[in-house]
C-alpha cells in the first residue's frame, strides 16, 4: 500500500476566509444527487463562485491564480455541519490534497481522513501568517510535511506548526488511511464482540 | 479522562481491537441508511468483492429526496427517481432490510429508527447523517458517518474511530410556558457556541431532561452536531422503558426484565467523572429564534438582535456576513420579521408530539394571507397516528398542506425549495446560506408552537403572547 503514503503536498495554497464554513456551503445538497462523486470537482463553493445565471463570482477557487492549488487555509470549524462526503470529495476532485485550519468539523476531518486528505490544524495566528503569505502571493508554494509536522514556504520564509491526531497522522504517513481492508481483517474479533452484546441476541 | 459514563460503558463493551495507529475498531449496533449516502458504498462494496456484514445489524428507508406531494413513481425529478432506484436495486443485491412505502414503516431515518423501537440504551449506531446523535436520547452511542465510512460499517460493521471526551450538560429548574425542547437546544448551542462540542460527547442531565420526554430528548440530542458535538446522549431511565415497551424491534415481555436490566447498568454510574461540566437553570430559556446563518445565531423570541461587535474576533465576521444574508439590522426586533414559508417536520420535530404542540397553535386559525405553510410527517406512521387524532384535519381546515413522510424543505433536496430571497420559519436544524434549496434563502430556526404561530401571524410571534 505504499502508493497511499501522504507524507508532504506541496503546491499553491488558496485562503478560504471565515468561521464555521459549513458543508452546504462547500457542496449545495442539490448535488448529491449524484450516484457517483466523479463529477463533484467541478462544483466546489458552486452557489458562492457563480451567480444563478452561471455567471463567476469574485471567488478564491475562480482564480486564475488558484488554478493547480493543493492546499486550502482556513479558520475555524471548516466543514461544520451535514456529514456529506462529498464536501471533501468534491475540494479533492477540484485538485486540493490536504487542508489546514483552526478546527475542523469533526465529521468533515474524518471524511478527509478516509480520502487520504490531511486535514491538520495551526493556532489562529499561525492560519492568519498562512493565510496573508498566499493571499499576498497566490502563486506561492507551499510544503505540508507530515513527518515535519510543519506548513511552510521558502520563498517567503515561512514556516509554522502544524498538529493532527496521532492516529490519523499514523494512517496517512503508513498508507492505512484506507481503513476497510483493515477492518475486515478483524471480522473473526468483531464476531466476538458481536456476541458478546446482549442486544444482539435480543436479551436471551 | 472521562470514566464510568454511559459514554464509557459503550465504548467498552463495543471495542473490538484497537489498530496499528492507535485508533480504535468499534463494533456498531446498528447500522441505519439511506438513499443519499450509500451508493458509493455500496458500490465499493462491489469493486472490492465484499458482502454486507451483519445483514441483521443494517437497514434501509428512503427520506431525503424523495417528493412529499406527488409520489407517483417515475418522480418527476429523474435523478430523485435514479436515486431510488439505485436503492432498490441495492438493497436487493445485498439483501438488505427496506423499509418502504409499502412496508408502513417508511420515514425519516432518526424517526423511524426510535418508533420502531430499534434503538437500544448501550447500543452503538451509525448513519451516514450527521443527526444521527438523535439516537443518543436512548442512551446508546450514535456517530453520523461520511460514504466512505458507511461502506466500512456495510463491510465490517466497525468505524475506526478515536475517542471521545464527555461534557455533562445539566439543566436544572422548570421550563417556562411556551419553551419546548426545541428551544432548550438552540439555547444550549447559543451558550456554548457552534464548536463548543468538537471532540466531546454530550451528556444532557438533570431535572430538564429528567421530565422530558423521549422524542423531546431526540430533539436536543438531533442537534449536538450543530453545536459541535458528533454525538450526544441521555441516560436511560424509566421514561426511556416506557417509550420502548411493546414497539415491534423492542424485547418482549420473555426477556423485558433482563433487558431492562442490562440497560440500567450502561447508564453514567454515580462516581461517573467527566472532562468538563456546564450547568444551566431551565427557567432561564425563552422560546427561541435563529435569526442569522448558523444554529448558535439565535436570540430569545422577546430579544433585540446583537451588535456584531459584541462577538469576539473571527465571529463578529460571521455575524456581519449573517446580517448581509438575512437583510437583517442590529437592536432589530425579530417579531417585527414577516415570513413567506412555514415548514413543520424534520429528523428535528417531525414527530407526532411535534405535530401536536403545532396544531394546537393552528386549530381554528387560518394560515396568514401569502404564507406557504406546510407539515411533513416524520414517518408513515407519524403521518397515520397524527391523522386518526385529527391534525391532519386542524392543519388543513387552517391552510397548511398536509404532506407525506420525508426530509422535504429541511434540506431542499426534493421539489420543496425556498424561492429567492423568501424567509422560512421552520423547525429544521440548519439556517445555513442556501440550506433550504435557494442560495439567497433565508431560515429561521424555531420550535413548532413558534413556526405555527408564525404561519398563522404572517410574522415572527411569541408564542406565550397568542
Amino acid at each position: 500500500m505504499s502508493e497511499n503514503k501522504v507524507q508532504t503536498i506541496t503546491g499553491k495554497a488558496i485562503a478560504i476566509h471565515g468561521n464555521d464554513i459549513d458543508t452546504d456551503r462547500i457542496i449545495p445538497a442539490r448535488f448529491l444527487k449524484a450516484l457517483s462523486f466523479a463529477e463533484l470537482g467541478q462544483y466546489p463553493f458552486n452557489d458562492e463562485r457563480f451567480d444563478e445565471n452561471g455567471k463567476p463570482k469574485d471567488h478564491p477557487f475562480n482564480r486564475a491564480s488558484s488554478e493547480g492549488a493543493k492546499l486550502i487555509f482556513a479558520n475555524s470549524n471548516f466543514g461544520c455541519g451535514s456529514s456529506r462526503e462529498h464536501a471533501p470529495q468534491s475540494l479533492g476532485r477540484w485538485g486540493i490534497s490536504g487542508l489546514v485550519a483552526v478546527s475542523f468539523g469533526e465529521i468533515f476531518a474524518g471524511n478527509c481522513e478516509m480520502l487520504g486528505m490531511p486535514a491538520a490544524m495551526a493556532t489562529p495566528e499561525d492560519i492568519a501568517t498562512l493565510q496573508e503569505t498566499s493571499d499576498r502571493n497566490p502563486l506561492a508554494e507551499f510544503t505540508m510535511d507530515l513527518n515535519q509536522m510543519t506548513v511552510s514556504c521558502a520563498s517567503e520564509s515561512v514556516s509554522v506548526p502544524i498538529t493532527i491526531a496521532e492516529g490519523r497522522r499514523m494512517s496517512l504517513i503508513n498508507g492505512h488511511w484506507d481503513s476497510t481492508g483493515t477492518l475486515v481483517a478483524n471480522l473473526d474479533k468483531a464476531k466476538s464482540v458481536y456476541e458478546s452484546l446482549p442486544y444482539t441476541s435480543g436479551y436471551k | 479522562m472521562a470514566r464510568n459514563t454511559l459514554y464509557n460503558k459503550v465504548w467498552d463493551a463495543h471495542v473490538v481491537t484497537q489498530l496499528p495507529t492507535g485508533q480504535f475498531q468499534l463494533f456498531i449496533g446498528l447500522h441505519l441508511t439511506h438513499e443519499v449516502t450509500t451508493p458509493q458504498a455500496f458500490d465499493m462494496l462491489k469493486e472490492r468483492n465484499l458482502d454486507v456484514a451483519y445483514r441483521d445489524r443494517t437497514v434501509a428507508t428512503v427520506d431525503h429526496i424523495i417528493p412529499t406531494d406527488n409520489m407517483a413513481r417515475p418522480y418527476a425529478d429523474p435523478e430523485a427517481e435514479n436515486m431510488m432506484a439505485a436503492l432498490e436495486k441495492n438493497t436487493r443485491d445485498f439483501n438488505v432490510k427496506f423499509l418502504n412505502f409499502d412496508s408502513g414503516r417508511q420515514g425519516i431515518v432518526h424517526v423511524i429508527g426510535p418508533e420502531l423501537g430499534m434503538v437500544h440504551p448501550g447500543m452503538t449506531v451509525a448513519c451516514g447523517d450527521s443527526h444521527t446523535a438523535t439516537h443518543g436520547a436512548f442512551g446508546s452511542i450514535a456517530f453520523g458517518i461520511g460514504t466512505s465510512q458507511v461502506g466500512n460499517v456495510l463491510a465490517s460493521q466497525c468505524l475506526s474511530v478515536d475517542p471521545l471526551k464527555v461534557r455533562r450538560i445539566e439543566i436544572d429548574g422548570e421550563l417556562g410556558p411556551g419553551v419546548e425542547p426545541k428551544d432548550v437546544t438552540l439555547y444550549i448551542i447559543r451558550q456554548l457556541g457552534v464548536q463548543g462540542g468538537v471532540g466531546y460527547a454530550y451528556e444532557y442531565a438533570g431535572k430538564v431532561f429528567d421530565d422530558m420526554t423521549m422524542e423531546g430528548r431526540m430533539t436536543v440530542c438531533n442537534m449536538a452536531i450543530e453545536g459541535g458535538a458528533r454525538v450526544g446522549y441521555c441516560n436511560p431511565d424509566q421514561t426511556t422503558y416506557d417509550y420502548l415497551k411493546g414497539r415491534e424491534y423492542a424485547p418482549g415481555d420473555d426477556v423485558w426484565d433482563k433487558a431492562v436490566e442490562h440497560w440500567q447498568s450502561m447508564a453514567s454510574g454515580p462516581d461517573a467523572e467527566y472532562d468538563d461540566v456546564v450547568k444551566f437553570n431551565g427557567a432561564d430559556i425563552p422560546p427561541m429564534v435563529t435569526w442569522g446563518v448558523t444554529p448558535g445565531q439565535s436570540v430569545g423570541v422577546d430579544e433585540g438582535l446583537p451588535d456584531p461587535s459584541s462577538f469576539e474576533g473571527a465571529d463578529s465576521a460571521t455575524a456581519e456576513l449573517a446580517y448581509k444574508h438575512m437583510q437583517f439590522v442590529p437592536g432589530q426586533q425579530m417579531g417585527s420579521v414577516n415570513i413567506d414559508v412555514a415548514f413543520i417536520g424534520s429528523c428535528t420535530n417531525g414527530r407526532l408530539s411535534d405535530l401536536r404542540s403545532a396544531a394546537e397553535i393552528a386549530r381554528g386559525k387560518q394560515v396568514s394571507d401569502g404564507v406557504q405553510a406546510i407539515v411533513v410527517p416524520g414517518s408513515q406512521q407519524v403521518k397515520k397516528q397524527a391523522e386518526e387524532e385529527g391534525l391532519d384535519k386542524i392543519f388543513t381546515e387552517a391552510g397548511f398542506e398536509w404532506r407525506n413522510a420525508g426530509c422535504s424543505m429541511c434540506l431542499g433536496m426534493n421539489t420543496d425549495k425556498l424561492v429567492g430571497d423568501q424567509i422560512s420559519a421552520s423547525t429544521s436544524n440548519r439556517n445555513f446560506v442556501g440550506r433550504q434549496g435557494s442560495p439567497t434563502g433565508r431560515t429561521l430556526l424555531m420550535s413548532p408552537a413558534m413556526v405555527a404561530a408564525a404561519a398563522v401571524t404572517g410574522k415572527v410571534t411569541d408564542v406565550r403572547d397568542l
